[in-house]
């Protein structure tokens, strides 16, 4: 009996001593961290994505904590939603963002882009860009390699095996943007998903001329500026012989839509499709009607004048 | 003209993982055909069951378990098949050699990850397992057929295995083998061990290829002779002279063609020579004092887990580097 | 006694040497020459005429944009066309005069005769500002301006110019044949940067493929020093053969057994290294007034009916040249801009040819078509190919996890892009392709912490 009972003791020594030590050695080498940061970092979505800039979630509610505000913190996966939370741990205001959704600005598909060569080396948009300007006349077009697919943590993005151009799936989309960061043509853009989702972008990089454009791609923006000047809104810029539209002043008449005479312009969310005819047949009206009633305007303006020059004359 | 564009090189060497493989084979095939023509049909059919398993067993993998497309054109299931079957004793039965494609397979290879990814050397794997299994069948060995009074006996290192532990000097066991004989036709072993000089032959030829380079094989060698020399100088009585060392047992197959697998050896030169070391002297000391006969099969293994850290510590100078 | 050579790695190619015996012909003139601003490394060149101006043979016509920046003079007379982007040999715009041809009428002062002139001026200064008048960049690929080479920065000191004649790539023969056919030339050529750069020795590195060029080039370097001791203190050494000899670094390792730091240039070490082209280059506008307008082009390839050595005009479209030699035969598949194992591939066939367009190499599918990607089987055969000693299968994984850090610490940014390691690998994994991202995110570290400091 005695033995075990040593043994007991003997076993009971070395666990208390070494509890001891854990114990001194824990509290030397004690970290004392904000308890918000805990806190903050359990109502984050966890997915470490880096889409806010930061290295991952830990590292974005530990910035958050420090910041005075939350002005330039921002977890676009996680939203309103989530930064509304974090906002209620940490006392601070926080300013509603709309949300946003990547959108792939080429629509060079294997129909409209015809290639010109082949690609034989490693299947990289990054390598292949490196290399030349890709397999079609384009040098602005997306690669095709799925560089943004590979890049997607989310299993928003796929390829179209019919049009090899990716394709994002909205619903899994959280705009944390390493697709457009994957991008070596930078041809994917965060924009704003719009109101019902309801959005309107051209579907186009090329800063060739227009002929030039139009050669290498049949659904090119050649830059005629037709959409701008239809635009009632202002919304749209033409640089570089490329359109861009604004997706704050857009109001989506899609007017620019049934304008555009290469298709270059492309929405999404509408639950009405757009009769291109009838629209265009309007707008062609209602521009004809602008310039007459603008050639009336000139002309009673230019009749005044006639008739006040005499007078002076005399 | 839809012209092909591709980053430089734009010409590739002739090595293909398969040409390499293949040239293993090749450089095997000497081996192989002696051991046939010693051992007879129960050798050959050994061999063909070894290599036919792993293939299959490869194929079963591949296809049915990973649902990926079947790997076995690369030939290194057949090296592995081979390399399995010249390690066995020509007695084996062929569902035992089946297991040990199994686990070589099956276990050494495919569960990590195939080929490239395994960390030592599945022949060797398989052939340890089996002799871990069914030591009885692993380490009787038959005579070769071919002379007179084909005996059932032990190994010369086996034989002196038992002196050792019985406390006969072992110059009673080595004298009764001549060099000659053994460089020629071992008398009893398994496959692999019956003809060192058609070993040599295809080292020599895999040297000669440029597949593999000499050092780990030359290292291990060394440093067998060396540690024998040292042993045998200080007791001639008790421990075993570097010729028959060099000449006994697996240890030409396991240096020229186990050590210097691809996979499983370290790629720099340096690292090869330290890898080297460790086999021949770990190999030595499984002889002399350990329970076993044969080490070089342990040595190899043991040396394997060593080859990351290896690739890590000896790496090549870096050109303008100091 | 052994043969010198680099001391790490390298790769044996079979050489390929189809168009060796082709004698060097000059391409006819193109109807419209397409001068790119940006022929060399460094800043592009700044247009000096406007479209509608005519312009001669050898006129300058655009001018240095920054230190390390060349001239650029039109090939071919005639009127400007125009001055606008244009798709390069990989397809990318690049602003690019375009010069219709009249007539071939050249600038004065420019000697067209054959006739050797041997005596070298001494004012050193005046030497260099022709070099760098007359546009020359190094003619060995990278098309770095050659005056910014022979102005060592201040506390360095150069010990020996290498004359890099090596051509080790497979099927290239312009530099041979230039030894061959102008190897008075290029002497004198070495002799005039031999001299700027302060009557250093110098040495012609020759790879031992080419013994008719190391024969000739020895009788020409004892006839010219019988005449003048300006040639003295220049010889021919014969190097084994191994690609990549001609690398910039492995040749200073190979003649002077002299290692360049990583990120160091040639100079820390006391080299200048000149290609044959160059030299040849030098003597033209120096000792003949004739600036950098053309150059020896192989075209080459074993599909290919009519190898040739061509002189061709700066800015001759790559079609026109095919063309001239009877076209692009059907089983070629790929053309490429220089050898096979550093060349570009061209995308573009309407491009036109640089300063540094050496060779246009067609191959088959069959020899050039990438084979499928197999596991790496971990046989060392690209480390032991590495010419820089690195690990390429350590460095394209650590490239495919974007570890910028690690890629940094292995030395990703020495990787000089010779492809031995794709080359040697038996399993065709992409090594290089994968590497040389890498190397760029690993570069761009290294420079962003400099730009921090």
């Amino acid at each position: 009996m005695n033995t075990i009972w040593t043994t007991i003791a003997i076993i009971s020594l070395i666990g208390l001593v070494l509890a001891l030590v854990l114990y001194l050695v824990a509290e030397k080498f004690k970290v004392v961290e904000d308890p918000r940061i805990d806190e903050v970092e359990k109502v984050m979505p966890g997915a470490n994505c880096g889409g806010c800039g930061f290295a991952g979630c830990r590292a974005f509610a530990e910035a958050a904590v420090k910041a005075p505000n939350l002005d330039n913190n921002f977890c676009p996966v996680g939203g309103n939603d989530t930064m509304a939370k974090v906002a209620a741990i940490l006392g601070y205001e926080v300013k509603e963002k709309a949300p946003m959704v990547a959108v792939v600005r080429c629509n060079g598909s294997c129909a409209n882009r015809p290639t010109v060569n082949t690609y034989g080396g490693f299947a990289s948009c990054r390598v292949k860009a490196t290399l030349y300007s890709g397999d079609t006349a384009c040098a602005f077009g997306c690669l095709g390699c799925g560089d943004c697919v590979a890049a997607c943590q989310f299993g928003a993005l796929s390829m179209d095996p019919e049009t090899g151009l990716p394709v994002v799936d909205e619903t899994k989309c959280t705009a944390c943007g390493a697709c457009t960061k994957a991008c070596p043509k930078a041809l994917i853009e965060l924009r704003a998903k719009g109101p019902r989702g309801m959005r309107v972008w051209v579907d186009c990089r090329n800063k060739d001329k227009g002929p030039a454009a139009k050669k290498a791609c049949a659904a090119a923006c050649i830059g005629c500026g037709i959409c701008a000047k239809t635009c009632r809104h202002e919304a749209i810029t033409v640089a570089d012989n490329i359109a861009y539209i604004d997706p704050d002043k857009c109001k989506l008449c899609r007017e620019c839509i049934a304008m555009c005479p290469t298709g270059a312009i492309h929405e999404s969310g509408f639950p009405k499709p757009l009769d291109k005819e009838a629209t265009k047949a309007r707008i062609l009206e209602r521009q004809k009607k602008e310039r007459e009633e603008a050639a009336a305007k000139a002309a009673v303006i230019s009749s005044e004048v006639e008739k006040s020059k005499p007078q002076e004359e005399k | 003209m839809n012209i092909l564009v591709s980053p430089n090189p734009h010409i590739h060497s002739k090595w293909s993982t398969r040409s390499l493989m293949t040239d293993v084979v090749i450089a095997l095939l000497p081996a192989a055909i002696c051991s046939v023509v010693f051992y007879g049909w129960r050798e050959a059919l050994v061999l063909a069951v070894s290599v036919l398993s792993c293939v299959g067993f490869e194929w079963l993998i591949t296809r049915c378990l990973m649902k990926q497309r079947s790997t076995i054109c690369d030939m290194s299931a057949v090296v592995t098949g081979l390399l399995l079957g010249m390690n066995l004793p020509f007695t084996t039965p062929w569902w035992m050699v089946m297991i040990g494609a199994l686990v070589a397979i099956g276990i050494a290879k495919m569960t990590f990850g195939g080929l490239g990814q395994n960390v030592f050397n599945p022949a060797l794997v398989g052939r340890v397992f089996l002799l871990v299994s069914f030591p009885a069948v692993m380490t009787t060995w038959v005579g070769p057929v071919h002379f007179a009074d084909a005996f059932t006996g032990s190994t010369p290192l086996s034989s002196v295995n038992e002196a050792i532990l019985n406390g006969t000097p072992v110059t009673e066991i080595t004298s009764q083998y001549s060099y000659g004989s053994m460089l020629l036709a071992n008398l009893g072993g398994s496959a692999g061990e019956i003809c060192a000089l058609a070993l040599l032959l295809g080292f020599v030829y895999l040297c000669v290829r440029k597949v593999i380079k000499p050092w780990i094989t030359l290292s291990i060698f060394a440093t067998v002779a060396l540690t024998s020399l040292i042993f045998w100088g200080i007791d001639s009585a008790r421990f075993t002279d570097p010729a028959f060392n060099l000449l006994s047992g697996g240890l030409i197959l396991g240096a020229c063609f186990m050590a210097t697998d691809y996979v499983t050896s370290p790629m720099s030169t340096l690292g090869g020579i330290i890898f080297g070391v460790g086999i021949g002297f770990l190999t030595m000391m499984i002889r002399y004092f350990g329970s076993y006969p044969e080490g070089v099969s342990f040595a190899i293994l043991i040396m394997n887990a060593f080859v990351p850290l290896l690739n890590r510590w000896c790496k090549q100078k870096k050109f303008g580097r100091a | 006694m052994r043969k010198p050579t680099f001391s790490i790695g390298g790769v044996h190619p079979h050489d390929s040497k189809i168009s060796r015996e082709c004698r060097i012909e000059p391409m006819p003139l193109p109807d419209s020459a397409f001068l790119a601003v940006s022929q060399h490394i460094g800043a592009p060149a700044k247009p000096l005429v406007a479209v509608g101006d005519k312009v001669k043979v050898g006129q300058p016509i655009a001018e240095p944009g920054g230190f390390v920046s060349a001239y650029i003079h039109a090939s071919v007379s005639g009127t400007v066309k125009s001055i606008a982007p244009r798709a390069d040999l990989a397809g990318n715009p690049v602003m690019t005069i375009e010069i219709a041809r009249e007539g071939d009428e050249w600038m004065e002062g420019i000697d067209q005769s054959d006739t050797l002139v041997t005596d070298i001026p001494d004012d050193n200064k005046a030497l260099l500002e022709k070099i760098k008048l007359g546009g020359i960049v190094g003619l060995g690929g990278a098309t770095f301006p050659t005056h910014v080479k022979l102005s060592p920065p201040p506390g360095s000191k150069c010990e020996r110019l290498i004359i890099n004649g090596c051509e080790c790539e497979p099927y290239l023969t312009s530099d041979f044949r230039v030894l061959l056919e102008k190897g008075e030339q290029v002497i004198v050529g070495a002799a005039i940067l031999k001299q700027v750069l302060g009557g250093v020795p110098c040495t012609v590195a020759i790879e031992e493929n080419k013994p008719e060029a190391i024969a000739h080039i020895n009788e020409v370097i004892a006839k010219l020093q019988k005449l003048s001791p300006k040639f003295n203190g220049i010889e021919v050494m014969t190097m084994k053969m191994r690609y990549p000899q001609g690398g910039e670094k492995q040749l200073i390792d190979a003649v002077m057994h002299r290692q360049v730091g990583s990120g160091a240039l040639p100079i820390s070490v006391g080299a200048v290294v000149q290609n044959v082209g160059t030299a040849l280059a030098v003597y033209d506008m120096v000792q003949k007034n004739k600036p950098l307008i053309d150059n020896t082009v192989t075209v080459t390839g074993e599909c290919f009916p009519h190898q040739a050595n061509l002189l061709v005009r700066v800015g001759t479209p790559l079609r026109s040249i095919l063309e001239h030699l009877g076209g692009i035969p059907e089983e070629a598949v790929k053309v490429i801009s220089g050898g096979p194992m550093m060349g570009k591939a061209v995308a573009n066939l309407d491009a036109a040819t640089l300063k540094g367009t050496g060779a246009l190499l067609l191959l088959t599918e069959k020899q050039t078509a990438r084979k499928e990607e197999g596991p790496c089987i971990r046989c060392g055969k690209c480390a032991e190919a590495c010419p820089m000693g690195l690990e390429p299968f350590l460095l394209q994984k650590l490239s495919r996890n974007g570890d910028v850090e690690a890629l940094e610490a292995n030395a990703a940014q020495d990787c000089i892009e010779c492809g031995c390691c794709l080359y040697s690998c038996p399993a065709n994994i992409p090594l290089l392709d994968i590497i040389r991202l890498g190397k760029a995110d690993a570069m761009k570290a290294i420079r962003d912490r400099a730009a921090k400091k």
